[in-house]
This record gives C-alpha cells, sequence and structure tokens, in this order.
C-alpha cells in the first residue's frame, strides 16, 4: 500500500479496533498507541520524494500539516486518556468517542493529501461528520444546539465547496477531460483554462471551505462547537480542522492565480481574513465562558493567516508560520483550558482564577501559552506576525492600521484573560480533583514544540516551508 | 443521435427540479413539504438517469437509483414517521407566501444565470444552462432553509441544496467520481436527516422550533 494511504488508513482500522472494545480505559491506551503509530508513518513520509500517487500526493505544501497534524494528534490522545474519566461518558458514548477520534484523523489526513479534490471534499466531509459526533456526545440541550448549528452551517458550507469543485472540473474538462480533478494537473493547466469558470469555481470554493475554516461571516458555529463535547476535540478542531480547511482555500487559490486572466485572488482572502481578526479581536472582550474565548481566538488567527495569504509574496511563508504556530498552541491552550475546567468544575472564566498559585505547572504553562496566542515572544506566532506586518507595511502600507488595530485589541483582550485566569487569589476548586501528568506533559512539550520552531526551526523543515510558499500563487 | 433530444429532456427534467423548489418555498404544511420533497426526489433521479443514457455512463444509473430510494422513498418515509409519532401532520409554520416566494425566487433565479452565463462564455451550452439551472436550486435551497424556522423543514432545504448539487454534478460531462461523490453527499443529508430525527425523538426539546435552541447558547445566564 502506497504511504500516504497508510496514513489514512491506519486511523480508521484504529477506529474499527476502539468502536469494539468495551473497556473505556483500555481504548484510551490503544488510542494513544494507534496515535503514536499514524505519527511515525507520517514522519516516515518526509523520506518519500514529493509526488503523485493515484489520487493522493506529497509535497511541501502538505506534509509539515500532515506531520504537525499527527503530533497534536497524539498528544491530544495523551491529554484525552487523562482526563476521558471526567467527561463522564458512559461506556457506548467512551467508545463513539475514541472511534469518531480516529476517524477525524485519518480524515483530516486525506484532506490534506488528497490530490483529487473530489476525495479531499470527502475527506473534510467526513471529518465534519466525525466532529459533529463528538460535540453532541454529552447530549445536553448546549450541546445539541452546538452540534446542531455546526451541521447546519457546515453542511451549507461544504455543499457550496461541492459546488465549486464541479464548476472547476468543468473549468477543466475541456483541456484535461477525465483528469479534470486532479489538483497537479488543474495547478498545471489553469492557464488555459477558462478564466470566467475559475473565478466562479473560486467563490465558491473560498466561502464554502472558508465557512470550514472559520472566515467571517460564517464563522458562527466555531465558538458553539469548542465550547461542547470534550476538550480535547477543541484542541483537534482548532488545531487541525481549521487548518484542513484553510489548506483547500489554499489549493483552490493556487489554481485560481495559475490564469492570468482570472480576478485577483488576494482581495477576497484580504477582505474576509480582516474581518474575521477585526471582528474576532472585539468579541475577546466580551467572553464569559474560557473555550468560547479560546474559540473566538481560533477565528482571528485563521483571519490572520487568511490575509497573509491574501497579501501574497513573502507574506505566503508567514501565514504558513502562523498556521502552524496556532495550531501547536490553540490545541496547548485547550490542554491547559481542560484541566483548569476539570479542576475547578466550570468553565466560565469568573469561575478560575489563580491558577499559578494553585497549581504552579499548569498555571504557568497556560499563561506562557496564553502568551503565545496573543503573539509574544518567544513562540512561533510572533514569528509569523512580525513577517505579516513587516510585509503589510512594505506592499499594502493602508492595511497597517487595521491590522495593528486587531492585533493590539486581541493581544490586550488574551492578556486581560490571562491574568483572570492564572493570577490573582485561587478560586475554589472541585473536592477531589487531581491534576495529572498527562495533561500537563502535552502542554509544556507544544509550548517546547513552538518555541523551538520559533527560535531554531530545522534547516530542512525551513526550506520546505519556503517551497511551500513558492507553490502557492 | 441524441442531439435535440437529449439537451431538451435534461432541460425539461432540470426545470421540473427548479419548479418544485419554488413549491418548496411556499408549503405551509410540513406534510406538503415532504410531499413536494419526495417529488423532487423523482425528478432528480430521472434527470441522473437520463443523463446516464445521453452520456452513455452506466455509473449514473447507480446514482440515479441511490438518489430515488433515499430521496423518494427512505428520507420521506422516515420524515413522515416523525410527523406521525410527534402528531404534527397537520402543523403549519410560517413559509414565505406564494407572491413573495416566487418574487424571491424569480430573483435568485435572475442572478444565478446573470452570474453563471457570463462567467461561462466558453463552456458548452449544454453544461452553461445545466449549471445555471443547479444554481438557481442550490439558491433556492439555501431561501428555504433561511426563510424556515422549522429544524425539519431547514433539513429539507438543506436537501434542496443538495438535489442543486447532484444536478451539476450530473450535467458536467464525463466528471470522474459523480457516482462515489453524489453518494458522499448523500450520506451527509442522510446523517444530517438522522441527527435531526434523533434529536426530535429524544424529545429533549418541547418544539421543534430552532427558536427554541437559542437560549442554550452558552454566553447567557
Amino acid at each position: 500500500m502506497p504511504l500516504p494511504w497508510a496514513i489514512v488508513f491506519l486511523p480508521w482500522l484504529g477506529a474499527i479496533v476502539l468502536a469494539l472494545l468495551p473497556t473505556p480505559r483500555l481504548a484510551a491506551r490503544v488510542n494513544i498507541g494507534v496515535s503514536a503509530l499514524s505519527l511515525a508513518l507520517a514522519l516516515a513520509a518526509f523520506t518519500q520524494p514529493s509526488g503523485l500517487s493515484g489520487w493522493t500526493h506529497i509535497d511541501p505544501l502538505n506534509l509539515p500539516f500532515l506531520v504537525v497534524g499527527f503530533v497534536i494528534g497524539l498528544t491530544t490522545a495523551i491529554y484525552s486518556a487523562a482526563t476521558i474519566e471526567a467527561e463522564g461518558l458512559d461506556a457506548l458514548g467512551a467508545r463513539a468517542y475514541h472511534a469518531a477520534f480516529q476517524i477525524f484523523m485519518g480524515a483530516q489526513a486525506l484532506a490534506l493529501l488528497a490530490d483529487n479534490l473530489g476525495v479531499m471534499w470527502v475527506a473534510i466531509e467526513i471529518a465534519t461528520i466525525a466532529t459533529v459526533l463528538m460535540v453532541a456526545i454529552h447530549r445536553t440541550p448546549a450541546a445539541i444546539e452546538a452540534a446542531w448549528k455546526f451541521f447546519i452551517l457546515c453542511g451549507v458550507g461544504i455543499a457550496l465547496a461541492l459546488f465549486g469543485t464541479i464548476l472547476l472540473y468543468v473549468a477543466a474538462q475541456p483541456v484535461l477531460g477525465e483528469e479534470g480533478l486532479s489538483w497537479q494537473a488543474l495547478n498545471g493547466a489553469a492557464a488555459r483554462m477558462d478564466a470566467g469558470l475559475l473565478n466562479l469555481a473560486f467563490v465558491f470554493l473560498l466561502v464554502g471551505y472558508g465557512t470550514k475554516s472559520g472566515l467571517v461571516p460564517l464563522h458562527s458555529w466555531l465558538p458553539d462547537a469548542h465550547a461542547e463535547g470534550p476538550t480535547a476535540i477543541s484542541a483537534v478542531l482548532s488545531g487541525l480542522l481549521l487548518n484542513a480547511a484553510l489548506h483547500a482555500v489554499l489549493r483552490a487559490k493556487t489554481i485560481i492565480g495559475g490564469n492570468p486572466d482570472t480576478i485577483p485572488t488576494g482581495p477576497f482572502l484580504i477582505a474576509l481574513g480582516l474581518a474575521s481578526a477585526l471582528l474576532a479581536s472585539l468579541a475577546l472582550w466580551r467572553r464569559a465562558d474560557a473555550r468560547r474565548l479560546f474559540a473566538w481566538s481560533s477565528i482571528e488567527h485563521m483571519g490572520l493567516a487568511a490575509l497573509a495569504f491574501g497579501i501574497g509574496g513573502a507574506a505566503t511563508m508567514a501565514g504558513l508560520l502562523h498556521m502552524l504556530g496556532h495550531s501547536l498552541i490553540k490545541s496547548a491552550i485547550f490542554f491547559g483550558i481542560g484541566q483548569a475546567i476539570v479542576l475547578k468544575g466550570s468553565q466560565r472564566i469568573t469561575a478560575i482564577s489563580g491558577l499559578v498559585a494553585s497549581h504552579p505547572a499548569l498555571g504557568w504553562g497556560l499563561a506562557l501559552a496564553i502568551a503565545g496566542i496573543a503573539g509574544l515572544p518567544p513562540f512561533l506566532l510572533f514569528v509569523s506576525e512580525f513577517g505579516l506586518v513587516a510585509e503589510a507595511m512594505a506592499t499594502q502600507p493602508w492595511l497597517a492600521l487595521p491590522l495593528g488595530v486587531a492585533l493590539l485589541t486581541a493581544a490586550a483582550a488574551l492578556v486581560t484573560a490571562l491574568q483572570r485566569l492564572c493570577f490573582g487569589a485561587p478560586s475554589p476548586g472541585v473536592a477531589g480533583a487531581r491534576i495529572s501528568l498527562g495533561a500537563i506533559l502535552p502542554l509544556w512539550l507544544h509550548l517546547g514544540l513552538a518555541a523551538w520552531l520559533a527560535l531554531a526551526m530545522p534547516g530542512f523543515l525551513a526550506a520546505m516551508l519556503r517551497d511551500a510558499a513558492g507553490l502557492v500563487r | 443521435m441524441f442531439g435535440n433530444l437529449a439537451y431538451d429532456i435534461a432541460h425539461l427534467l432540470g426545470g421540473g427540479v427548479l419548479l418544485l423548489s419554488f413549491m418548496l418555498l411556499y408549503q405551509r404544511r410540513l406534510a406538503a413539504v415532504i410531499n413536494v420533497f419526495a417529488m423532487q426526489g423523482v425528478l432528480v433521479a430521472l434527470a441522473a438517469a437520463w443523463q446516464g443514457i445521453a452520456q452513455d455512463v452506466p455509473g449514473l444509473f447507480v446514482t440515479a437509483a441511490i438518489a430515488f430510494a433515499a430521496k423518494a422513498v427512505l428520507i420521506p418515509l422516515a420524515l413522515r414517521l416523525v410527523l406521525k409519532r410527534l402528531n404534527l401532520e397537520g402543523s403549519t409554520e410560517p413559509a414565505l407566501g406564494i407572491g413573495a416566494s416566487m418574487i424571491g425566487g424569480v430573483m435568485l433565479v435572475a442572478l444565478a444565470i446573470m452570474v453563471v452565463l457570463p462567467a461561462t462564455a466558453g463552456a458548452h451550452a449544454l453544461a452553461r444552462e445545466d449549471l445555471a439551472l443547479a444554481l438557481s436550486v442550490v439558491l433556492l435551497g439555501m431561501l428555504m432553509m433561511i426563510s424556515r424556522r422549522n429544524a425539519l423543514a431547514q433539513v429539507i432545504g438543506l436537501m434542496g441544496v443538495e438535489n442543486g448539487l447532484l444536478l451539476a454534478a450530473i450535467g458536467a460531462a464525463g466528471m470522474p467520481l459523480v457516482v462515489e461523490l453524489s453518494t458522499a453527499a448523500l450520506v451527509l443529508m442522510l446523517a444530517v436527516v438522522a441527527a435531526v430525527i434523533a434529536f426530535v425523538m429524544r424529545e429533549k426539546l418541547q418544539s421543534l422550533d430552532t427558536h427554541a435552541l437559542h437560549r442554550h447558547r452558552g454566553e447567557q445566564g
């Protein structure tokens, strides 16, 4: 079996096994094992030459996201094993949860690896269905509301993305015939395709996959979905699903950008990205729920990444770094917040305070992670935001003001939240709730990775990201 | 051999699907909405089968058969069962009036034509007009989702959107994976239907009105 398929099918095989395992404790361990094996396979992909194999391909644009995705998959599995008891799932719920987690992992990998745009669409659809199941798993009215909104809005979103995919095929069919859904073929032949159809396809793909990546104005499912279900789900939703969707937008942008007669795609991404960043930076101030707060911060960061891709040129690299850094740090935050929610028994911001005093390892880790997501050094998001602002100043100076306002407003809101959550007098906790190493270790590991990538990114990875930025047109 | 006939019949079926999309907009009784949706399912299945003949792609017969089984039989039956269990058969719910739905719908169809036809000047005529029809059906489905407050009716609106997608996919001559993609889209719809039935049957909610859900948004209280 070619490696890309092995990477996709191993988690799906794991999902079948996990659906059959009766004991949650054993299932949590098997879940870690499957995630570790998947990570090993994804790392093995570094040794493979870039290129096409059937419906899948490995190239510099998907490989870094694939590997970071499986790193987060493994740490999330560890975190999930440590906190699953606190979620209070029944045996059937735990089986569904673990199986859905691995189905999601396989689907997000397929969404990244797929060369065939139809296969990519199916993968994003499977990932959506799996996450809806996990969001709704507690079956409270709020969870059902969140899952319902998620399902309906993303259902419309992926329907529009499919329409865009069909339009792309209609544009490609006279030139490519039966190959008209292959990204590599489309990318190579874009200049010979009908520009009007490509424009139309781009609008649908942008709105469709943009819904899934949480871009304003189609973001409203995102905070609800992140506030419900086990916290581990919020970590993979923010860390992996949003990236997979934005990666699909990038693939579409690249095809359309390959035809000189099409409308420029940059302004669309700049408009959506800026709107997301500005709205989210204001919304961050009014959150009462910790998980919603960081969900809104995901909207802000997806907006910033989209903005970077819209500016293009050197900012594309900043956008890619931003997506990677956001995945690592945001999932770290959800690990920390999830553990804090277990300790304090509530996810309201007013119920959580003084973590540094009561649980230093958790408190400091969370404080550093929130500082990192606010764009403070020494983490990866500082590097990417610096690159983004510098490139915006150089090429589109008018952007500097709204971008600066968004960045500073969001950073101030996050630092305020940081002070409330981590410092001050400790709030009363749940009697008997204990901090677990399985939650703290992934948090600090992610912080270490985000700092390492910012300060001393290995040469081959930097070269790969430069190649990836070169692929995006 | 199928020069004009293929073209005309494909248009007739596509036009029929569009007409039923208009009817979906103004039906007030849920049972009637389900009936109209079932009829639309029949027409979409016929359209897929016709394209299978016209393009000589046997795979499209599979698409047609699956679409017929799911959209004309299975989903309407399941939804009607839900109505019966919950005694909602005669219930009405706000919909656009006939006049308003005609005006809104015509505007959307005009929009679809204005968007698609100039953009596709280079493409084959059949593909262009099929796309305009399909986009109209998609937009009308979305209009239905916006104008209805009942969860079941919103789901039917979403499935109307999916009917439009199917129309576009089968009209795109020689599209690879068309059977797989249309089946995958249908699986999504089945999942949504299963979800709505599950949450209705669970009776966590006293009303099907999605407004009843909004108080559960995490921010209040």
